[in-house]
């Protein structure tokens, strides 16, 4: 397949055109950029485009959102070509990238592509001939830390194996929804091991007391209403060290927890909890 | 007015000019492949690269603007090093194809690799291949051999306004193409052969023709539409093998349409190479003597009122001359070079002119086009209106077909009605005209030549008048010729005598008995049966229409291989030099007139072409003023009276043909059947 060419003739629709939920959509995003500027928005209706067609761009789409944006067709050729996110033919159900750059290969993504082989019969650039699979080679999709890893569509799944990616595309053929993320049950990017380093909580200023990392999520959860009343704890030590500077010690303890009160969500607030343990260089405002 | 140093020399150069261009302004020669002065500046080929003071890098001096105090210097080692250095990666993916390609001696790659590269390639991989490209008959790819500059993409973007070409895919995959297989539809893709500095786009019909050093060049004039493009006319012995546009900043810049470039081969079919005579209805190889002859014998005993003479499209101010003079001997006041019938008052030059100037419509802030389409009657000055579409803020409205012309129009009708309607007020676009500062009004020949035409010139004057189109410093009205002849013919006065014929006098004549004898010099617009029973006589280059007609055939020469002056649309005098030697015995026209005047009698008083363009300077001193334009006194002219409703229509209905070297082109039929489409309506002997 040549890359960045559109797909024959025989596999092109004759038209397309937004759906009304996606015009309307689209029409929000034309509204972003000033007049005049329309074509900046090139990019996410092509977008829109490709997720309303079954995940590829067809020439009738490139056309549709030129004439959309009131751009010569050629201007949304060059940019859908351009990108490989973009799929000029059509692709799978289950459009499974597997990156097979540097650090991915160093961990196995050898097995990775061996083992859809085995299991689906697809070198990269192959399809199902039922349409439901498709597989490619890609390059680096910016998840190193836990190769090896392929993305499905949306997703990505990461530290495969052999066995782990015959047993996603089981998965995947079987219509399930397999868990997203890691394959072999690890937390984000945490280290293979465990945590190794900075595990002391008392080097953390204005951490809490105790790590949090062993309460349930949902603890974890009334945890963070708790905290204002840790930082009137911390305030009070801080008070203890040194009490003449009290002032700014408690604007800064206070700020530290609004920081830490905008950034959980359920899924990874106890790595969260861990990345807060990390002590606090000592602060500039204690040497005024 | 920034001043900088460059190479130890102190410069002050325009605000915003960059450093490559002062660099030019001192005689500094700087290599580039991507920077082209009439399109925008990408810096993306990085050949430009200078040294400049307090910068940690060499810089792109295409992009990089002038600023005071710079100090610049263009020929150290870094510079050579950097040259070396791009050259190199350049000519990484670049086959070293040289000896088979067309660009072979005249390629900015090829001179510049020897002027500025390394003589060795450290390069030793397997070098890349890109698959060719169809654009059409006219143009031939080698993708291969793109640097990827970008020329291309800009030309047709910007100037052209087709954009049609773009980048596709990335990196080691960039493709320059349309992505979708189809023919460029520009009137001025040949341009692209030009603006490419490497043999990736080169002219197809000329493919494997000849080699540039093989040529003689010869600076001439197009005829092929009324602009007066300059030209560059490349021939091997007595073969024009290509045309290249000249530059010229106020005709055609250094553009050319794609019918001026690519109609040279209609230079070698169908040529009339010996005078041919008519006998028992057929034509038959003659002897000039023969054929001088049969004229004479039929010309005995006629009186001068039964004898007519029409100019075509393509002749020369010389032979016209020459032949009204003829005319004049022979007792005759029939004459007409508006074979057409367009209702053009020689008495009144502005009324003929296109007196705004095509370098005048970059000031125009509104114009209003009336039964033309600029697009395909005059490719150049409809790039020049572009080229002022571009520049913001001019608004045009068309009155007649309602063709995509490359830049935002507002149809605001078909026909003359409108015309009246705006000259009464009752329209939008009157109120853009009456506020405009320098408006202009462009009328074609679509609205001119039909039975109608002098009312709807007078209409047009009467509303150029109304909007205050001519002022003291700015005269808007403008008259789009299609044919190169027609200016300098009225200036000629190359029209009916007191009590003489026109065109459509002289052919009601023929039909009706009253006209006996037609010398059609060159004029081949006119269907054959027009003519009743008239004994025609054809001088002219090509067996087209005229030639078909005709009862003796006189060989003239084409425009590429007489000296001649031709008077361009603005009525701007120019000369056309001869650039190879007509075919066979065909003969410069002017000789033939002369010729033909001492063999009745009445020998015109020149021999040589000298003494008749010194015989001209007296009768139309203008016409000797080359390249100069006088401009007209504004006057009353056309003839108020009521208009047909009928809609305009352009004259010009296919582009790719439109006069008789042009129909006898092999690349032009090519360009109709592959560009305009099988569907399309053909002309002239095609059917």
């Amino acid at each position: 397949m040549s890359f960045g060419a559109p797909a024959p003739e025989s596999q092109q629709p004759d038209g397309f055109v937004f759906s009304a939920e996606n015009l309307k959509r689209a029409k929000q995003i034309i509204a972003r950029y000033p007049s005049g500027r329309q074509q900046s928005a090139l990019l996410p209706l092509l977008d829109l485009a490709q997720r309303q067609n079954e995940n590829w761009l067809p020439r009738a789409a490139m056309d549709y959102v030129a004439e959309l944006l009131e751009i010569p067709p050629i201007r949304a050729y060059e940019v859908a070509s351009f990108y490989t996110m973009f799929n000029k033919a059509p692709v799978g159900r289950h459009f499974i990238q597997v990156c097979t750059t540097t650090p991915c290969w160093l961990c196995g993504s050898a097995d990775v592509l061996k083992a859809v082989k085995d299991e689906t019969g697809l070198a990269p650039g192959g399809m199902a001939d039922d349409g439901s699979l498709s597989v490619i080679e890609v390059e680096c999709l910016g998840a190193c830390v836990n190769a090896p890893m392929v993305q499905v569509n949306d997703d990505y799944y990461e530290d495969l194996s052999y066995d782990r990616m015959v047993s996603l595309i089981r998965a995947l053929k079987a219509g399930e929804a397999p868990k997203v993320g890691s394959q072999t049950g690890r937390k984000g990017s945490q280290a293979l091991s465990g945590p190794t380093s900075l595990l002391d909580p008392a080097l953390a200023v204005g951490a809490p007391a105790k790590p949090k990392a062993s309460r349930p999520k949902a603890e974890a959860k009334s945890a963070e209403k708790a905290e204002p009343e840790k930082a009137e704890a911390d305030k009070v030590e801080a008070e203890k060290v040194e009490p003449e500077k009290a002032d700014p010690a408690k604007v800064e303890a206070e700020n530290a927890e609004s920081e830490k009160l905008e950034a959980p969500d359920g899924e990874t607030a106890k790595g969260r909890a861990t990345a807060k343990t990390k002590p606090r260089p000592p602060s500039t405002k204690d040497k005024d | 007015m920034p001043k900088l140093t460059i190479d130890g020399i102190e410069i002050e150069v325009a605000p915003g000019t960059s450093v490559l261009q002062a660099c030019e302004q001192l005689g500094i020669e700087i290599p580039r492949f991507c920077f082209h002065e009439r399109l925008s500046v990408p810096a993306n080929c990085r050949m430009c690269l200078v040294e400049m003071e307090r910068s940690p890098k060499p810089i792109a001096s295409c992009a990089m603007p002038c600023g005071d105090g710079m100090v610049i210097r263009t020929d150290t080692e870094v510079v050579h090093k950097a040259r070396k250095g791009v050259m190199e990666f350049l000519l990484i993916n670049h086959p070293l194809d040289c000896p088979i390609c067309d660009q072979g001696g005249e390629c900015d790659l090829q001179d510049q690799a020897m002027a500025f590269g390394f003589d060795r390639s450290r390069y030793a991989e397997n070098k890349r291949a890109v698959k060719e490209k169809n654009l059409g008959p006219l143009i031939k790819t080698f993708m291969t051999r793109c640097i990827h500059c970008t020329r291309c993409i800009r030309f047709a973007d910007e100037i052209a306004g087709t954009p049609e070409l773009g980048a596709t895919g990335r990196s080691e995959q960039m493709e320059v193409g349309t992505y979708i297989e189809k023919a460029i539809t520009s009137e001025l893709s040949g341009n692209l052969i030009d603006i490419c500095p490497v043999g990736a786009l080169t002219s197809k019909p000329y493919q494997f023709n000849a080699r540039p050093w093989e040529l003689r060049k010869t600076e001439t004039i197009d005829v092929l539409d009324a602009v007066g493009s300059n030209i560059r006319v490349d021939a091997r012995g007595g073969e024009v093998m290509r045309v290249l546009p000249r530059l010229h900043e106020d005709v055609n810049e250094e553009w050319i349409s794609d019918r001026t470039r690519f109609a040279c081969d209609g230079l070698r079919r169908q040529r009339l190479d010996r005078p041919y005579v008519r006998c028992d209805g057929k034509l038959r190889p003659a002897s000039w003597d023969e054929a001088f002859a049969a004229i004479a014998e039929r010309l005995e005993g006629l009186d001068g009122s039964q004898i007519a003479a029409l100019a075509g499209d393509l002749c020369d101010a010389e032979s016209m001359l020459a032949l009204k003079e003829l005319m004049a001997a022979l007792g005759s006041a029939n004459l007409d070079c508006r074979q057409d019938g367009a209702a053009l008052d020689p008495a009144a030059r502005a009324g003929y002119l296109f007196n705004t100037t095509i370098a005048g419509i970059e000031q125009a802030d509104a114009i209003l086009i009336v039964g033309a389409n600029p697009r395909w009657e005059a490719t150049m000055v409809n790039a020049r209106i572009r080229k002022r579409w571009l520049m913001g803020g001019l608004s045009v409205g068309v009155i007649g077909p309602n063709v995509d012309l490359g830049y935002r129009t507002d149809h605001l009708g078909a026909g003359p009605q409108t015309l009246q309607e705006l000259a009464a007020g009752d329209h939008a676009f009157a109120k853009t005209l009456a506020k405009a500062e320098r408006p202009m009004l462009i009328v074609g020949m679509g609205a001119l030549a039909r039975p109608d035409g002098a009312a709807v010139l007078a209409a047009a004057r009467s509303a150029a008048e109304t909007f205050g189109l001519v002022k003291e410093d700015w005269n808007g009205f403008n008259v789009l010729h299609t044919a190169a002849a027609r200016v300098g013919g009225l200036e000629l006065g190359f029209v009916p005598g007191e009590g003489g014929r026109g065109t459509a006098g002289i052919l009601d004549g023929a039909r009706n008995g009253e006209v006996k004898l037609v010398w059609l010099l060159g004029a081949d617009e006119i269907g054959a049966d027009r003519f009743g029973d008239a004994f025609v006589v054809y001088q002219g280059h090509h067996g087209d229409r005229g030639a078909h007609r005709a009862d003796v055939i006189l060989p003239g020469a084409a425009y590429t291989e007489k000296n001649g002056t031709y008077v361009n649309t603005e009525g701007r005098p120019q000369r056309g030099k001869q650039a190879v030697f007509p075919p066979g015995e065909a003969r410069e026209d002017w000789k033939i007139l002369r010729a033909f005047s001492d063999r009745v009698g009445r020998t015109l008083p020149y021999d040589s072409l000298e003494q008749l363009r010194g015989h001209m300077a007296q009768v139309a001193p203008r016409l000797a003023r080359i390249d100069e334009i006088e401009p007209a006194e504004w006057q009353a002219f056309g003839k108020a009276g009521k208009m047909d409703a009928a809609p305009f229509a352009s004259p010009v209905e296919v582009f790719y043909m439109t006069d008789p070297i042009s129909r006898a082109s092999a690349t032009m039929a090519k360009c109709i059947s592959q560009i305009v489409g099988e569907g399309e309506k053909r002309t002239g002997t095609d059917g």
